[in-house]
């Protein structure tokens, strides 16, 4: 019981007395995560649009695939991108294997389907005259479509968001293509399962606490964003 | 007059659903053309084709003698514009939603904001500028829909059914805007309607539409005069009867529509003759009473149609009767389906028409 009491009283100094090891993990985490949801983003939306506001033929099929995805185990997709990106893999000439971009990569892989399922929802749940209301307004097709995603807005912020939470939270992918190599690929989850496998416990729970910390403060963000929208 | 629009031969499918079958339509320039039909007759997908919203299947689209194409679409839907019959608001507030197309047509903001407080002034909205639309009433919604149409000054508007859903309060708001617009700007409107009073009160040109095909096409008199009989089989229209009309000895006619029910209207007439009643002129109440209506039915609440404040009720009293009453006072009568009811109206609220 003292070990733990022990390990929070030396996490919340190094947290506190900014740990320049302890920053360096958090703004890789940020920065990797931020730019998987960017790249997740601007691939997902395209195709959230395409599900949600056009009619063809095999749109639920592609739809049913999309929310299967949002099920796939991190450890499996990992093993997969691992194989792709190795050097006897079909795309190991971008040495990515075990570099943030390598991660960056397989992490806006994982997302995507969050985002694509969680926008288009929200591009569903538009009123469909939505698009022909713009466009007897005056509206070009582009405008139109500015007109929808504009109404779905919340719920792709939303999509976005949980996105940017699985990417930060999640260890398999991040492991398994970055390497947890320190002062280079490790980032908060990987930084966790690693430093608490040697022992380093009280780094562990200050990594935890700033994890948890930043989840939670994204997560109250979003409420009040879709609050005030109501 | 000269022509503003025309459709040469347009057929519409939806799927394998004939929306507009091989429809031929002159819009004059300055008219205001009512459609008028039971719902499922075409007349949105006829507005949304004048809209350039939809494409026909078949047949042609000519704005100002010049065909409509993929060339020209756009830039021609700009001299039109249509009022669906459910006010599609943008999630924002009054202001927004109305300055939207002046925004797209590169309007210098203060020319905007002067010109949405004439609009809401227009349609008697002021100071509702900052209010978020979707939390308006629906008359107040559709109202917000129709000053964000007419602010565009497009020498074409489209309105789809602009009153259905509305109290008769905001009906006749509505339906006097539409009057001025036409009078002072001089902008062809073309007006789809269920509704036979409207379609009679202010509109040039009346199209009967039914199965997707203009079946007359006149002014109103002469529509209302003479195909009687077209009118009457329009079945879906609602409280539309033909029956035997002969004089009574009071001076009014009492008229057989059938079905056991006989009404009795003002004036003399004799012979087979159609006649509506406006659903609104229908009084309920749980109970027989007493009143100076002449025509006193007992029967049977057989549908409930929620609109928003109204609520519209089919009553069977051995012919089908539509009656529109407020939600309020559906409430207060605690009225549910299969409830009987007793229904009067006056003998001049018969229309023979």
């Amino acid at each position: 019981m003292n070990e733990i009491i022990d390990g929070f009283t030396k996490a919340i100094q190094l947290i506190f007395s900014g740990d320049p090891r302890v920053v360096e993990i958090t703004l890789r985490s940020l920065y990797v995560s931020g730019a998987a949801t960017l790249i997740a983003t601007l691939w997902g939306l395209p195709i959230a649009m395409g599900i949600g506001l056009k009619d063809f033929r095999g749109r639920l099929l592609l739809k049913g695939i999309f929310n299967t995805l949002l099920g796939i185990p991190t450890v499996a997709l990992g093993l997969v991108l691992f194989l792709l990106l190795s050097k006897s893999g079909p795309v190991g000439f971008l040495s990515t294997l075990y570099t943030p971009t390598g991660i960056i990569l397989g992490e806006a892989i994982l997302i995507t389907p969050i985002i694509v399922s969680l926008a288009t929802s929200a591009l569903e749940a538009v009123d469909p005259e939505i698009m022909n209301q713009a466009k007897t307004l005056g509206a070009t097709q582009s405008q139109a479509y500015v007109v929808a995603m504009r109404e779905a807005f919340s719920g792709i912020l939303l999509g976005g968001i949980n996105s940017f939470n699985r990417a930060i939270a999640e260890l398999g992918v991040a492991q398994m293509v970055g390497g947890n190599i320190v002062g280079w690929t490790e980032v908060l989850t990987t930084a966790i399962a690693t430093e608490t496998a040697k022992g380093n416990i009280e780094l562990s729970i200050a990594l935890a606490i700033i994890l948890l910390a930043l989840v939670f403060i994204i997560t109250m963000t979003v409420n009040i964003i879709q609050r005030r929208r109501k | 007059m000269s022509h503003f629009a025309e459709l040469k031969t347009v057929t519409k499918m939806f799927d394998s659903t004939v929306a507009l079958d091989n429809v031929d339509l002159k819009v004059e320039e300055g008219e205001i053309l009512a459609l008028l039909g039971p719902n499922g007759s075409g007349k949105s997908t006829l507005l949304k084709i004048l809209a350039l919203l939809e494409n026909p299947t078949r047949g042609e689209v000519y704005f100002h003698n010049a065909k409509i194409s993929n060339q020209n679409r756009e830039r021609t839907r700009m001299e039109t514009t249509m009022v669906f019959q459910k006010a599609t608001l943008f999630n924002t507030t009054v202001y927004n939603n109305i300055a939207y197309g002046l925004k797209i047509r590169k309007v210098p903001k203060n020319e905007i904001q002067e010109r949405v407080n004439m609009a809401l002034k227009l349609v008697r909205l002021e100071g509702f500028q900052k209010k978020y639309a979707k939390k308006l009433s629906g008359g107040e919604q559709q109202r917000v829909a129709l000053a964000r149409a007419l602010i565009l000054n497009t020498k074409l508007l489209l309105l789809d059914e602009p009153t259905a859903n509305l109290d008769p309060k905001n009906a006749s708001i509505i339906e006097e805007i539409i009057t001025s617009i036409n009078r002072e700007h001089k902008t062809t409107i073309v007006i789809a309607t269920h509704n036979m009073f409207q379609a009679k009160r202010f509109p040039h040109r009346i199209a009967l539409m039914e199965n997707g095909r203009i079946g007359e096409i006149g002014e109103p008199a002469e529509i209302f005069g003479k195909l009687s009989k077209t009118l009457a089989s329009f079945a879906a229209l609602e409280n539309v009867f033909t029956g035997n009309a002969r004089t009574a000895t009071d001076g009014t006619t009492i008229v057989d529509i059938g079905d056991n029910t006989q009404l009795i209207a003002t004036g003399q007439h004799q012979g087979q003759v159609s006649l509506f009643i406006s659903p609104e002129d229908i009084i309920l109440s749980k109970n027989p009473f007493d009143s100076s209506a002449r025509n006193m039915m007992k029967g049977r609440i057989v549908e409930i149609q929620d609109l928003d404040s109204l609520v519209k009720l089919k009553v069977d009293v051995g012919k089908l009767f539509t009656v529109q009453i407020t939600k309020h006072s559906f409430d207060d009568m605690k009225l549910n389906l299969n409830a009987e009811v007793y229904m009067a109206f006056k003998a001049s609220s018969v229309k023979i028409i």
